[in-house]
């Protein structure tokens, strides 16, 4: 009972609270998605980009430290629709010819309390980049680190959805970008 | 005074609103169809959607007035077996006008995007996103639609014929004003 209490137990607890010194920095991209959400005609709509790399450390005790990059291959967007898949890679929409990838770089991450962080940084989408901030849960399961966050951003500011498509009363202007991230600790 | 020689007001009104519509919702689904991809054709989609609902609601209405009322008997003058194929005829047409907008909304549901009424209302999602769903329904949405198209002429064409061939009191029925006097 008393080496219970003394050597177990304290195992336990220790095991059981969330390990700081355990830095994340394998994010495993089957198991993440980004998925975009906009109106149409005021009908909410979902796509997701099906291919995107990212590189990120992330150590829950040390938030400062901790940084992320990640890199959307553009082209791989999918709609739903296959009209529209076919004409986002256009000139009007992400003209990924001359910018296939979007991109964004923390420059800061700061801890909100608890289980939540916000991430800011710089996106960069067809050429144009721009201050954002992301806020996200971080939460432990077995021996990986599931991200959940959102933001929204407005496809004019950075030139998506040109010409004819810059009427907002039928593509709407906002576009919510939900991502969910799956990272592992490479040792 | 039930008058028995013709439609209530309201089946009237209902008969011709519906009637306008369908030959709104009809022509735009047909231009919209072959459109490419633009601001333009989103919209008319939605409008034609916006078109095939309110085409449903007023087809309920209608199926309910004809649950409580009697229609206008057609003049003794038409042969039986005439007065049957009418009978018939307005059927089919009844299970058209609901099952059109019905395999509309279906595939609305099936292809992910979803009815916003007016785009105001979001209506309920019938089936699951389901791709070849979708294009199935789609077929099925258009074949409804020519059927009822040759469902129609038929309608009037056989109006017209009691109209101006037997000169009988049929269309008066729907068209008080046209009623000969006795």
């Amino acid at each position: 009972m008393r080496a219970l209490s003394h050597y177990l137990l304290p195992a336990l607890l220790l095991a059981a609270s969330p390990v700081h010194a355990l830095e994340f920095n394998e994010v495993q991209t089957a198991k993440s998605s980004i998925v975009f959400g906009y109106r149409q005609m005021n009908v909410p709509l979902t796509g997701t980009f099906s291919k995107f790399a990212i590189q990120a450390r992330f150590d829950p005790g040390k938030p400062a430290a901790a940084q992320v990059r990640i890199d959307i291959d553009l082209s791989s967007i999918d709609t739903g629709n296959s009209d529209a898949d076919e004409e986002m890679p256009g000139k009007l929409w992400f003209n990924t010819q001359q910018f296939p990838t979007g991109q964004f770089v923390s420059s800061n991450i700061k801890a909100l309390g608890g289980d939540r962080y916000e991430a800011q940084g710089k996106l960069t989408i067809k050429g144009k980049t721009l201050d954002v901030a992301a806020p996200f849960t971080f939460r432990q399961e077995g021996a990986n680190a599931i991200f959940d966050g959102s933001f929204k951003l407005k496809r004019l500011d950075y030139a998506v959805g040109e010409g004819l498509w810059a009427d907002i009363a039928t593509v709407a202007n906002e576009v919510s970008i939900t991502f969910h991230f799956v990272a592992s600790s490479k040792k | 005074m039930a008058n028995t020689h013709r439609y209530t007001i309201l089946a009237i009104a209902l008969h011709w609103m519906v009637a306008a519509l369908i030959f709104c919702a009809f022509p735009l689904g047909l231009y919209m169809s072959d459109l490419k991809l633009s601001p333009l054709k989103l919209q008319l989609v939605s409008y034609h959607k916006w078109l095939g609902m309110t085409i449903l609601l007023l087809v309920l209405i209608r199926l309910a007035w004809r649950a409580t009322h009697t229609p206008p008997a057609l003049p003794a003058s038409i042969a039986a077996w005439q007065q049957r194929a009418a009978h018939a005829l307005h059927h089919l047409l009844y299970v058209l006008m609901l099952g059109i907008p019905v395999s509309g909304w279906l595939m609305s549901s099936a292809k992910g995007v979803p009815v916003v009424y007016l785009g105001l209302l979001k209506l309920p999602d019938l089936v699951d996103k389901n791709k070849a769903l979708g294009n199935a329904l789609e077929t099925l949405h258009a074949s409804l639609n020519y059927t009822l198209l040759a469902l129609v002429l038929l309608h009037i064409a056989a109006a017209l014929k009691h109209q101006f061939v037997d000169r009988d009191d049929t269309l008066s029925r729907m068209l008080p004003f046209l009623e000969r006097k006795p």
